[in-house]
């Protein structure tokens, strides 16, 4: 246990070699969570609109008034010629078009269908979807509210009134659903980054061998390695999530122990994934490139944590089941925003601890190999 | 530019030595490319539905049945006991439930407005919006026929024609693959120049650099000049892969395509450049290299979350991340066809971004030869 203990004591000075380490391994993940919690938003408000009203008509201009008044939209320009749609399409200052064609007051008048057209930026093919049903929606209401003005027997607000009740996250702030994804983003950013290069790096500088003729044994040797990050690790997981607590208010529903005991499983993940990559590349920019390539990359895009998993091809849904993060991503929204515990989360936290102790084996055992 | 070129040959000579490496730099983005292009998309379809028909007359059969034959809702249950609902929802088997109420279809024959209810996992927020939507415009149609059937003449007061412009499938794809390719890119360069410098000083080589008639200036130029055309080389196969592959269109000129492409490879390297004069391990270069361009990348480009949903402070950091430049630019020229006249803003923040960060890059080496 000593050993471990000076291992240990090692690890951190070299760590001390570089001063700026520390207050980037703590302070970098705060500023991050901070400005990316933010960021992360698919929240589609005040989409920028451009009305083209050929029409000019008290009907048009109440129209209009409907899109204006609406949160989704803004409307950020008024013309009178489809002419003036394409320049601020292509430069993206609008995203929606929306052109009310001469004789639409007089149609309406007549009680004739008047017909109004609606051009949405589809390079965004996301936010467009989002604005458009939203303008359809919007349209239909408009309808509905004629149709009832005409015609006294039909009721107001149509025939079928629907009712929307979202669980979880009433006010859909797809904030509440990204920050936890960005905390658990941070920690394996952060824990497999320090730990991929600990062993590589003595390898590197020919050390190695001067550990190897010690007489410490392996898992000694792997455990000294891995706790000062472990402990980092521990430290990040308690400012990232007062950070997501205190300053987001994301409401944490389920219990604290439940979370921080889940996310040390998922650093043992984390670390292990790093030792792995350490054992396995020769030099320290090697072992940045398989990190970055091969573990950060496919844990952020296959995850779940904003690509939603069951959209994906069939072969790569198969995939995603040797993938941690996806498993605590299901932990942690599942605890903060659910309240679930244990008894609903158990096969996710079955299948993150399984994972950890199949990294870490390897790593292990890589290391063990490498002796002989 | 003799001393340049001769620091350019030391650094190609370097990289040529580790072919692991350049394979890596060179084929993996492709296959990067290939597995998350074809992977990733936001289209959603096939959203788990579970029914609870407490009126079970035609008119909520009719109900029922627009939802089911809409093509975007699979019926994965019937409910019947409320405390179902709970379970479907926690354990994420159904996104959407359907609830109509008793007396639905005695209302609706009497001319009442009747009520149902739809309750939503909102977990996550995006495809709870969208299947949100999905389900308000499958009432609204239910509602606008059942009125014009009771009312029998009268007609639609309004109808809109929606038109998709520069992607009228609205297909995620397209959205997606530019955002990819600029990640791929960013990470690649920056990757490869990280470490470059700091590994110098850690094997003390530096040193012996210093010593030369360099000056700072013409180290950091040649130092990047290898790898722009490694990564400019690999940027364009990752541009011609995702053409080849995934069906993104090429609207505009690939003149402008190309420069905007090596105007960007130009800024990542410098930006990794700058990391590895800042920093004394290549721990903490691979650190701070990943901080500052693997999330901020992924987060604050405009890949995935709209700029223009952000936060004002947030918008502003935005300016500095590179990658925001390149994916206007990118998904104006091959989705818009736009040409230098709105591309140019983009260009010449790019070329801002990657002179202050060589200058930068220059001046830290400087101070240090200095101190």
């Amino acid at each position: 246990m000593r050993r471990v203990f000076y291992l240990m004591w090692k690890e951190f000075l070299e760590l001390r070699q570089d001063p700026r380490i520390f207050p980037i391994v703590f302070a970098a993940p705060i500023i991050q969570l901070t400005l990316l919690g933010y960021a992360a938003t698919t929240d589609v408000r005040d989409v920028p609109t451009l009305v083209v009203d050929v029409d000019r008509s008290a009907e048009s201009r109440a129209l209009m008034n409907r899109f204006e008044f609406s949160p989704y939209f803004t409307v950020v320009r008024v013309e009178s010629s489809t002419a003036a749609i394409d320049d601020p399409l292509l430069r993206g200052e609008a995203w929606m078009a929306l052109t009310i064609p001469a004789g639409y007051g007089e149609a309406l008048r007549r009680g004739e269908t008047a017909r109004v057209q609606l051009v949405a930026d589809g390079s965004d093919a996301n936010s467009a979807g989002i604005g458009l049903g939203y303008a359809t929606n919007l349209v239909a209401s408009y309808a509905a509210d004629i149709l009832a003005e005409r015609t006294p027997a039909a009721p107001r607000g149509g025939a079928l009134a629907l009712d929307v009740r979202v669980w979880f996250n009433p006010e859909l702030q797809s904030r509440m659903f990204m920050i936890p994804g960005v905390l658990a983003l941070i920690l394996l950013v952060v824990t497999t980054i320090l730990t991929s290069m600990a062993i590589v790096r003595e390898k590197e500088v020919g050390t190695l061998e001067q550990l190897n003729v010690t007489p410490m044994r392996r898992w000694e040797l792997v455990g000294g390695k891995l706790l000062p990050y472990a402990l980092i690790g521990v430290v990040d997981v308690l400012l990232v999530s007062a950070v997501a607590i205190g300053w987001f208010h994301v409401p944490l529903r389920g219990s604290f122990a439940l979370l921080f005991g889940m996310s040390l499983v998922f650093v043992l993940n984390t670390l292990g994934i790093g030792l792995f990559v350490s054992t396995i590349s020769r030099t320290q920019q090697q072992a940045m490139i398989i990190a970055a390539f091969f573990f950060m990359m496919p844990m952020t895009y296959l995850s779940g944590f904003i690509f939603p998993i069951e959209n994906m091809p069939q072969a790569v849904q198969w995939s995603t089941y040797a993938i941690p993060l996806r498993y605590y991503l299901v932990i942690v929204r599942g605890i903060f925003l659910k309240g679930v515990g244990l008894e609903t989360l158990w096969p996710q936290a079955l299948a993150l601890l399984g994972c950890g102790v199949v990294i870490l084996s390897l790593a292990v055992l890589r290391s063990t190999k490498r002796a002989g | 530019m003799r001393k340049v070129l001769a620091i350019a040959r030391k650094e190609w000579r370097q990289v040529l030595r580790d072919v692991p490496t350049l394979l890596i730099v060179l084929l993996v983005p492709l296959f990067l490319l290939w597995l998350y292009g074809y992977a990733l998309n936001f289209d959603i379809r096939r959203v788990p539905l579970a029914v609870q028909d407490r009126d079970a007359t035609p008119e909520s059969r009719q109900i029922v049945a627009a939802f089911t034959n809409s093509g975007y809702f699979d019926q994965v249950a019937s409910v019947h006991a409320d405390a179902e609902i709970h379970r479907l929802l926690d354990r994420n088997l159904a996104r959407l439930v359907l609830v109509i109420p008793e007396g639905t279809g005695r209302d609706l024959r009497n001319g009442r407005q009747a009520r149902v209810q739809v309750l939503i996992n909102g977990d996550n927020a995006n495809t709870a919006t969208t299947v949100m939507g999905y389900a308000v415009a499958i009432v609204g149609g239910v509602s606008a026929d059942l009125q014009i059937e009771r009312l029998g003449t009268a007609v639609a007061p309004l109808a809109v024609e929606p038109r998709v412009w520069f992607n009228p499938e609205l297909n995620s794809t397209l959205f997606l693959v530019p955002g990819l390719i600029g990640f791929i890119a960013m990470i690649t360069a920056v990757v490869l120049t990280a470490l470059s410098v700091v590994r110098e000083k850690e094997r003390a080589t530096m040193e012996q650099i210093r010593m030369a008639p360099i000056g700072t200036g013409h180290y950091v130029v040649g130092k990047v000049l290898p790898y722009v055309v490694l990564s400019f080389v690999s940027a364009t196969a990752v541009l011609l892969a995702a053409m080849a592959f995934f069906g993104m269109p090429m609207r505009g000129s690939w003149g402008l395509l190309l420069t905007v492409t090596f105007v960007f490879v130009a800024g990542a390297l410098a930006l990794g450049l700058l990391i590895s004069t800042l920093v004394d391990s290549q721990q903490a270069a691979f650190q701070v290299a990943l901080l500052v361009s693997f999330l901020p990348t992924f987060i604050l480009s405009g890949f995935v979350f709209p700029i223009a949903s952000m936060p004002g402070f947030v918008r502003a950091v935005t300016y500095v991340v590179p990658a925001r430049y390149y994916l206007a630019a990118l998904r104006g020229i091959v989705l818009k066809g736009v040409g230098f006249a709105y591309v140019w803003p983009q260009i010449a923040a790019l070329l801002i971004f990657t002179a202050a960060a060589m200058a930068l890059a220059a001046l830290r080496l400087r101070r240090e030869a200095a101190g």
